[in-house]
């Protein structure tokens, strides 16, 4: 294997395909090899596509025409011809001209000499301008912001099948089932999963499973479920999953720890993401935990590198969560005054903490607790005030305009803090901070810092979670009127997870760094790449 | 004897009408729609005006107004009641002020012109008596009977005027109105519906569930998302329970988070409510708007541990004020909500707003 030809491209890749899938281990030369490759395809294919848009930027400038199919497939005859010299051009350049537009426009009259003499003349100035723009590319000096137009998230590119095959052969290759959706997709959302509760992916795995870990499995369960939920108990539950799988690592005989390790996860966070897909905490917390294994120094030894990764990780919980809570509480404490009527949604754990200490203070007040069907998670937090003794009001989400009028603040609690100001946040929050905003009373949302996101959202639809469908199915006075829904072709039941809030509605975000308006996010997540 | 039996037939149906409007709004008995109820009391007041005992115009409405009062009580919050009793007062009025030969005077309405040159003359006391009165009071209830039982379809009629295809419309829990309006439009347009379901009775399921089957596309969201969806709905329709004297609206609980959703994204907001519904109350303060039922609904009997510490309501009804109205729909047809006082004038004497 090792002494095959670079250029025998094809060749290695089902060497090393092959290699992989029998579970022998690379060389550190042939994984070097592997990275060459990958970076000169990658470098091809940047090249291809600058010339493709150059192809049609050029014929649109002759013709003002449309690039047809044929256009890419004439490409590849002109682009020898464009890749000699600019004074032989014009030699060839009719020949392949007619060639490449024929086929494009058959339907057309035959341009005189004058004209072709002209859309050679244009065409040589189109390419010494991107001859130019090539090469002044790599003097443009890399600054601090790197290039925003990431890879989109296949989570919400569903509906595009190409995305699909690529998922199931990735998934295939790491051994993980993969999850089908569920039931009638309103059209708005075809792009999203919807998953049924009922069949977890769990029941897909062979027992015992030799790729994934146990923890790992068992916190993919709790997550389909619901067990574990909330933006904070699912990363601390995910870092405590990662600590015993660091525990139970063994690096293999000539492999380097902070390679491996980072291979070695991401099967796991395949695996997580089908069970439910990721939230921003949850995404942070992977970034960070893979940054300190790659910044693992080689000579360290295995011992010393695994008790550095599990205090790295303790630290992580211990700043961005814990401590990160009861500075927010502190900040918080001076907002609420005695005799305040206090509405909070749902069950956050960073609300809930903040009431429990100001309650501690003996502060005097009272709280409403606003609830939503289907998954009535205010229910927990009112079981939670109540058990500290703190006098509580109960509605659902419906009566919030009668019940608005008593309040004076609203806290609310953050899934997310999106770039642009947007708080995505339990589906139903906009709602409330709307009707708040209606009644003119001030909008709190409590959010810890790693939970910002470098996202941008306008709407609740573009990236979203669908939950199970048969959720919104009730049984009332013994009828169930939705029981037979999917037999009903027309008919679709919607049950979003989340929402975004224009932060219009949002008076003030309380941070561990502070107390921010809504449109300093950027500022501090800019703050925070800079110190990393 | 004829007579006493005809008494105690009637007092028993009355009897009867209130046990039953007492029943249908604890939410026990059968739920009745407003439609329904407004026929019959109609029906009833029919039948005081044949068998009750009266010889003048005056004593026939004191009649009404005495049962009228104790109906009313029943079931406060059935505003149809008591807007069926002021129509049939009205009427009376005009049949004794056509009997009697006045002109029909249209401007009932106190006017300073009135005041000054009206003042020494005795007010209309309804004394005399006329035996065609009867019979036209009859005619005239009669006549209110038939345009009540038509006033889904002339609302439904009026469907295509204002759905095109290929909309959103977002509706919220149950109305017959609107379901009748939506299946008389999808008959020729293809549209799309979401419907809220309107937590904790849930009747948005039902709306849904009738609604596909007539083959229209719907889709059912819970009521957290309504904010969240609305901004790719074209239009919102919504059913109320009464239309106010100010062109405010008392509907379901969850109407005013919808009206300030539409009006955040200046989607219209239609109202279909027939003509029967609008009543000359004005909302007053909290305690005498809102009816409230059982808090097991929202928080059953399951939860028993922190049901004795926590305060919990369940109120059936929302207040939408009239600016975040864009139409209101009735059976005679389309009005802007700064119309509805006219409106009012035209089916109630202003005397009759107390009964």
């Amino acid at each position: 294997m090792a002494d095959s030809g670079v250029t025998d491209e094809p060749g290695t890749k089902d060497d090393v395909h092959r290699a992989k899938t029998e579970g022998k281990e690379l060389s550190k030369e042939e994984k070097q090899r592997l990275r060459k490759e990958k970076k000169q395809q990658k470098k091809n294919k940047e090249k291809k596509d600058e010339k493709a848009s150059h192809e049609s930027e050029k014929k649109k400038n002759k013709e003002e025409k449309p690039v047809s199919a044929a256009a890419p497939a004439s490409q590849p005859p002109t682009q020898p011809s464009t890749q000699k010299a600019p004074s032989a051009v014009p030699a060839p350049a009719p020949v392949p001209v007619p060639v490449s537009e024929t086929p494009a426009l058959a339907d057309k009259p035959a341009k005189t000499k004058a004209d072709l003499k002209a859309e050679r003349r244009a065409r040589q100035e189109a390419e010494r301008a991107s001859k130019q723009a090539a090469t002044s590319k790599p003097k443009a000096p890399p600054n601090e912001l790197q290039p925003v137009v990431k890879r989109l998230p296949e989570h919400v590119q569903v509906d595009n099948p190409g995305v699909l095959k690529k998922l199931a052969k990735k998934l295939e290759r790491q051994q993980i089932p993969l999850r089908l959706d569920y039931g009638y997709k309103v059209s708005l959302f075809s792009h999203l999963h919807q998953y049924s509760r009922k069949a977890p992916l769990t029941q897909q795995l062979s027992i015992p499973s030799t790729v994934i870990h146990p923890a790992i499995v068992r916190l993919g369960l709790q997550y389909s479920q619901g067990i574990v939920a909330g933006s904070n108990a699912r990363s601390v539950a995910l870092l405590h999953a990662f600590k015993q799988v660091i525990r139970d690592y063994t690096t293999p005989p000539n492999e380097e720890l902070s390679r491996d390790l980072v291979n070695k996860l991401k099967p796991y966070i395949s695996f997580l993401s089908q069970c439910r897909p990721l939230s921003a905490s949850m995404g942070n917390a992977i970034k960070y935990i893979k940054k300190e294994i790659s910044n693992i120094p080689s000579q360290c030894k295995e011992e010393e590198a695994k008790r550095k990764l599990l205090s790295c990780i303790d630290c992580y919980i211990d700043e961005k969560i814990i401590l990160a809570a009861k500075a927010i509480a502190k900040s918080s404490i001076e907002k609420i005054s005695n005799g305040d009527v206090i509405l909070v949604y749902g069950c956050s754990s960073l609300v809930n903490h903040i009431l429990c200490e100001a309650f501690e203070k003996n502060i005097k007040f009272r709280v409403i607790v606003v609830d939503s069907r289907p998954r009535l998670e205010g229910r927990e937090a009112l079981r939670r005030l109540v058990q500290r003794g703190i006098s509580c009001t109960y509605v659902l989400i419906s009566a919030v305009s009668y019940i608005l009028p008593e309040v004076s603040k609203v806290f609310l609690g953050a899934h997310a803090l999106l770039a642009n100001g947007y708080v995505m946040s339990r589906v139903g929050t906009s709602q409330i901070a709307l009707v708040a905003k209606a009644f003119n009373v001030p909008v709190l949302v409590c959010c810890e810092t790693y939970k910002f996101c470098e996202r941008v959202q306008t709407d609740s639809f573009v990236s979203n979670e669908l939950d199970d469908p048969d959720d919104l199915i009730v049984t009332r006075k013994g009828k169930t009127q939705l029981e037979h829904w999917q037999d009903v072709p027309s008919l679709g039941l919607l049950n979003l997870v989340y929402d975004v809030t224009p932060p219009d509605f949002v008076d003030l975000v309380i941070t561990d760094l502070g107390m921010i308006p809504c449109t300093s996010v950027p500022v501090v997540l800019r703050v925070k790449n800079v110190d990393q | 004897m004829p007579g006493p039996d005809k008494e105690t037939d009637l007092t028993e149906r009355i009897e009867a009408f209130l046990s039953d409007l007492k029943r249908g709004g604890s939410g026990t008995g059968p739920l009745r729609g407003s439609a329904e109820t407004a026929r019959e009391t109609t029906a009833l007041l029919r039948r005081i005006t044949a068998q009750a005992r009266w010889s003048s115009a005056g004593d026939l409405m004191e009649i009404i107004r005495k049962e009228g009062r104790r109906i009313t009580a029943a079931q406060p919050s059935e505003t149809t009641v008591g807007n069926m009793i002021r129509r049939v007062l009205k009427i009376v009025r005009e049949e004794y002020a056509r009997s009697r030969g006045s002109s029909e005077e249209t401007d009932q309405q106190e006017s300073l012109h009135k005041l000054l040159t009206s003042g020494g003359l005795s007010e209309e006391n309804f004394r005399q008596h006329f035996a065609t009165l009867k019979a036209n009071v009859i005619e005239a209830i009669n006549e209110l009977l038939t345009e009540l039982e038509g006033t889904t379809d002339n609302i439904a009629m009026q469907a295509l005027e204002h759905i095109h295809s290929n909309e959103v419309i977002m509706t919220i829990g149950r109305s017959r109105t609107v379901e009748a309006f939506l299946k008389d439009a999808a008959r020729k347009r293809k549209f799309h519906v979401i419907v809220a379901e309107c937590a904790p009775f849930c009747q948005g399921h039902e709306m849904a569930t009738s609604l596909s089957k007539a083959g229209i596309e719907t889709t059912v969201i819970a009521d957290a998302a309504i904010f969240a969806v609305m901004s790719r709905v074209n239009k919102v329709i919504i059913g109320t329970q009464t239309v106010l004297a100010n062109g405010g609206l008392r509907a379901v609980n969850g109407t005013h988070t919808l009206a300030l959703a539409a009006k955040h994204h200046s989607t219209p907001l239609i109202v279909c409510a027939p003509m029967f519904k609008l009543s000359p109350q004005f909302p007053n303060e909290e305690d005498t708007f809102h009816k409230f039922v059982s808090p097991h609904e929202v928080l059953p009997f399951t939860e028993g541990e922190i049901l004795s510490k926590v305060n919990v309501h369940c109120p059936v009804f929302d207040y939408v004020p009239p600016e975040l109205i864009t139409l209101f729909i009735s059976n005679i047809g389309g009005h802007a909500p700064s119309y509805i006082y006219r409106l009012m004038s035209e089916l109630y004497h202003p005397e009759d707003h107390e009964l």
